[in-house]
Parts: C-alpha cells; structure tokens; sequence
C-alpha cells in the first residue's frame, strides 16, 4: 500500500524578517509582497507542499536567517 | 422574566446596583455553592451544567465556553504524564481593549464578586492552580478590586490582580499569557493558550461577562441559563450602545433581541443613521437598514453583515464624515500594531494614510484600489487577528459607506457637520518597530 504522506510548510509571521530567500528557492509557492514579505500563493500561514517541491522546501527551511519556516510531515 | 441577570436594577433609581461589598452580593445573588474541582484528567462536574448552558464567550469569538474549559482539561492530562508541573491557569480578560466598549468596566464597577465567583467556578472545572483578574494599567477601579479579593475568605484558589499595558492588542489571549508569564503582552504566535499558555502552561482565558455567567450557571444551573435568549447562543448578554441615540450606555438584554428594541431601550436614535458599527473597531459595518430589522445574536448579526464581537453598537450620526472617522479609527489600530509581523507593522499605516487621504477628498480611483488590494494582503497573515480585524472595520466601511466614497473621489464630502465621533486612545503614529517597553 502506498502511503499518502502531506508536507506543510509553516510560516512564523512574528519572526520572519523579510530576508526572502524563501521565495527565492520556492517561487512555485511563494510570492513576496510589496514590503518584501513571503505571501504563501494558497492563502494563509500553512501551505501544501508537493512531493516534488520537498527537497526544495527542506532547503528554505535551513536557509531562512531567522528560523521563520518549518516543515511537518503528516502521513 | 426578568432580564437584569448580571446587572440587578435598583427599582428606585432605574440604575444597576452598587454590589460592590460580598454582604450585599450575597444577598443579593445567594450563596455560591461548593464547586468539586476537576479530578484524574476530567474536568470538575460543572462542566456539564456549562455545557447544557450552551454559554459562549463574551469577549469577542462567543467560542463555547464548555468546549475550551474541555480542551484545556485535556490538554493539561495529556501533558502531566510528562510533566507534572503543567496545572493550568485562569486569566479573566478584563481589559477591554475595544475602546467604544463600555460593559466589562460596568461589571467591574457593580458586581466584582459576580466575576470572582466565575473565576472560582472556572479554576474548580479545569483544575487550575493560580488564576488572574487583568485589567488595563489606569483602571479607576483598581482599589475596589483589590478590597473585594480581599474579602473573599473561602476561595479555593487565590486571584491575582494584574495589569498589562492599555494597548489594543495587550488584551489578545496569547499576549495576556505571555504576559502573566513575563511581562510582556505581545502576541505569541503558534502556541495556543489551552494548550500552551502563561509559562508554557495550559491557559483558560475568559472574559469577565463569560465568567460573571459563569458564576450564575454554578447557582442556577444550565437550563435556568438557556431559558431566556436565542437559541444557538442563549442567556443575557452586555451590549454597549453609542453614538446617535439618546441613552447611550450599557444595556443587558437577552441575545436574540431585535436591534431596534436595543435602540428603543435607549431611548432611540437622535437624528439620521446612514449606517452602524458592530462588534468594535475589530468589527464591522452594517447599513442602517440591514441592521435595523436584524436580531442581536451571533448568527443574525452575521447575517445582516456585521458582528457581535464584544458587544458594541455603535449609531453613526449622518451628519459626520463616515470616512473621517474610519481614516482616525485606521491610524489608531495601524499604531497599535505590535509590530512583529510585516503585514500589520507595513499594511496597517500603509492603508490607513491612504484612507487619510481618501477621507481629505485627495484620492484618485486608483489609490482608492490600491487600498482595496492591500486590504486582502493583510488578512490571514498576522500572528493575530488584529489586521483582520481591522481591515473587516475598513472594508466593511468602504462598503456601507460606497456613496460617501463616490463624492469623495470626486472631490467633495456630504458633512454637513466637521467633528468626531467614535472615541480614540492616543494615537500612536506608527507601530513599534521591534516590542519593547511599549508592550510592558
Ligand atoms: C487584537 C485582539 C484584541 C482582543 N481584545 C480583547 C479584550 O479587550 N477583551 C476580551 O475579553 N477579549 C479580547 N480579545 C479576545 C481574546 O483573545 C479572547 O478570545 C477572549 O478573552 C476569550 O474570552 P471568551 O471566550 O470568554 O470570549 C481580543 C482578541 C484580539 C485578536
Ligand atoms: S527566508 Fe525566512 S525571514 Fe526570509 S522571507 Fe522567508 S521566512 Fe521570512
Ligand atoms: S498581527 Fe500585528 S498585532 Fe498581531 S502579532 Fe503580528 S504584529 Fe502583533
């Protein structure tokens, strides 16, 4: 049986600092707003992350200066 | 049957009752009867009454009282086979951030032991060890407070008066456990207080009318609460009335209660009202006569297009520039940001001097789309809900409102009377940039 596993990834709007890198490696998902701010494409705080987008998101997860991101992985 | 629950009326004067000693408070509401606390991970046996009371909380979301009391029960045995020291916490939010609101200062004022009752009965059914009354810093009533804690000699758990800064969002729930954990009341973003709260434990946090119910259901029961009022979210509640009416004030009326018997109560309006304002400056607009027809209770007013909120209704005088007042209400939430989060430090000021300019007939079509499409950019993005807020009173507002826009943008106004209306805290131009002493 294959496993139906869904990745989040999670923005802290308190500590992001607009650096931007997010948005950077992640462009499927993220957008910057006119002050430099990550705006998740689907709405809100939370957004779904494809399989093919994981490594990617794993990464704006370690790149952000600020430790605004975080992944979870629900199965 | 009567409706004066919370507030008795002295028959004589037509005013609330001075209930402020315990001698007349318990002569006038009874004795509180013993409350069994919460024992082996399930919450105290009052919970059932709570629960069949269908209470929903008065301070702003009317989230089912007995479903919060729940989670935090929950959370806390979850949570103790790891950690034995995470009992949970009472805050009773009297802070009345709404600055158009009136009714928690009113109870404050007439029946502080009708809250502290509450606190007991909700420290007895989620088990908790420590509670906190939270009233801003300047409250008049603070001495009173203190004597009536002070006279209270039977409490299970002693309550401890604590005053957070008066700003707008100091009074949001995750800022007052943060608060009470370490004296400082922004925002903590994440973490929700049932689950992790004032020092990481599980928090309770009610408003002071929720809890003065509270303190009715623990005498009378459930079904007695549920017998006045509508039918999804029943009993009395506060509703403070302002603005273009005769009598304004705080008036307690069973939920379901049509709009314009709240206004007749206070003695009517006093000239035209193109339009009200619902719930507070977190809240919304809603055209006269959609309101008008409309029933106070939560899904009612939702429908007609506004929201109870805290319990404000506000009757703008026609005669005032709507967007005057919403461009001065703008700049004061703008200023109250906490300034953690880029849409609320950036948008808020952002739109609110555009409003600015909108109201001073300066805006051309575009700018007023530019407001519009930051609008939407602020919602759903803050590690509150104080941008959303806000930008449902502005939104709304330019809705109800769309007229006045139209003569604006083309460069006039339709006051024919200049002045505010809607009370403002100080300004504060721009929100802080990085929390600091302003949040302590
Ligand atoms: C920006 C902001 C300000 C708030 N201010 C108040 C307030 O002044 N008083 C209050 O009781 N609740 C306020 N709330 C709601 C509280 O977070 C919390 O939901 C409430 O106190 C819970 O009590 P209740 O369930 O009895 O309504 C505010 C919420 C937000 C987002
Ligand atoms: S990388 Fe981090 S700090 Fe930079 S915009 Fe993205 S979330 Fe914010
Ligand atoms: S949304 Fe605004 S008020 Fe709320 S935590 Fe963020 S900066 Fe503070």
């Amino acid at each position: 049986m294959s496993k139906q596993v869904r990745r989040q990834l999670h923005l802290d709007p308190t500590l992001c600092d607009a650096h931007g890198f997010c948005a950077e490696l992640l462009p499927e998902l993220i957008d910057l707003d006119e002050w430099g701010y990550p705006v998740f494409i689907a709405g809100g705080l939370v957004t779904d992350v494809p399989e093919v987008l994981a490594g990617e998101a794993k990464r704006a997860v370690t790149t952000c200066p600020v430790g605004a991101l975080r992944l979870t992985k629900n199965e | 049957m009567s409706t004066h629950r919370l507030l008795p009326i002295d028959p004589q004067t037509g005013r609330a009752r001075d209930l402020r000693s315990l001698a007349s408070h318990a002569a006038a509401f009874g004795p509180l009867p013993i409350l069994p606390p919460s024992a082996d991970g399930h919450p105290g046996p009052l919970i059932e009454a709570i629960a069949e009371s269908r209470l929903c909380g008065r301070g702003g979301g009317w989230f089912p009282t007995a479903r919060k009391m729940q989670a935090v029960v929950d959370s806390a045995a979850g949570r103790r086979k790891r950690s034995p020291g995470s009992r949970p916490v009472v805050i009773a939010n009297a802070m009345e951030g709404e600055p158009a609101s009136g009714k928690d200062a009113v109870l404050l004022a007439h029946v502080p032991h009708l809250i502290l009752d509450g606190i007991q009965a909700a420290a007895a059914t989620v088990g908790a060890t420590d509670a906190y009354l939270a009233v801003h810093r300047g409250t008049p009533s603070i001495d009173d407070l203190e004597r009536a804690i002070a006279e209270r000699r039977s409490d299970l758990v002693r309550v401890e008066l604590i005053t957070p800064p008066a700003r707008y969002v100091a009074s949001e729930e995750s800022a007052l456990s943060h608060w009470a954990g370490d004296d400082t009341a922004t925002p903590v973003y994440g973490d929700r207080p049932f689950e992790r709260g004032m020092n990481g434990r599980p928090t309770l946090v009610q408003n002071v009318e929720t809890l003065a119910h509270l303190g009715l259901i623990a005498r009378h029961g459930g079904s007695w609460f549920a017998e006045v009022g509508d039918a999804q979210a029943p009993g009395t509640t506060l509703v403070t009335v302002g603005g273009r009416v005769r009598q304004p004030g705080v008036i307690e009326v069973p939920t379901g209660t049509p709009v314009s018997d709240i206004l007749a109560r206070c003695g009517g309006v006093d000239g035209p009202v193109e339009g009200f304002l619902t719930g507070g400056y977190g809240g919304a607009w809603v055209a006269s006569e959609a309101l008008w027809s409309a029933e106070w209770a939560p899904a009612q007013v939702r429908e007609a297009g506004g929201v109870i909120g805290a319990g404000i209704l506000w009757a703008l005088d026609a005669a005032i520039c709507p967007l005057h007042e919403m461009a001065r209400v703008a700049t004061y939430m703008a200023g109250e940001s906490a300034g953690q989060c880029g849409p609320c430090r950036f948008g808020l000021p952002s739109v609110a001097d555009d409003l600015t300019d909108l109201a001073r007939a300066a805006s051309t079509r575009e700018d007023l789309a530019r407001i519009n499409a930051r609008l939407a950019l602020v919602v759903n993005r803050g590690g509150c809900k104080h941008p959303d807020g806000t930008a449902r009173f502005i939104g709304t507002g330019l809705t109800v409102f769309s007229a006045e826009v139209a003569e604006h943008l083309g460069g006039g106004c339709s006051a024919s009377r200049s002045g505010a209306s809607l009370p403002i805290p100080k300004i504060r131009k721009t929100p802080v940039k990085r929390a600091g002493k302003d949040f302590r």
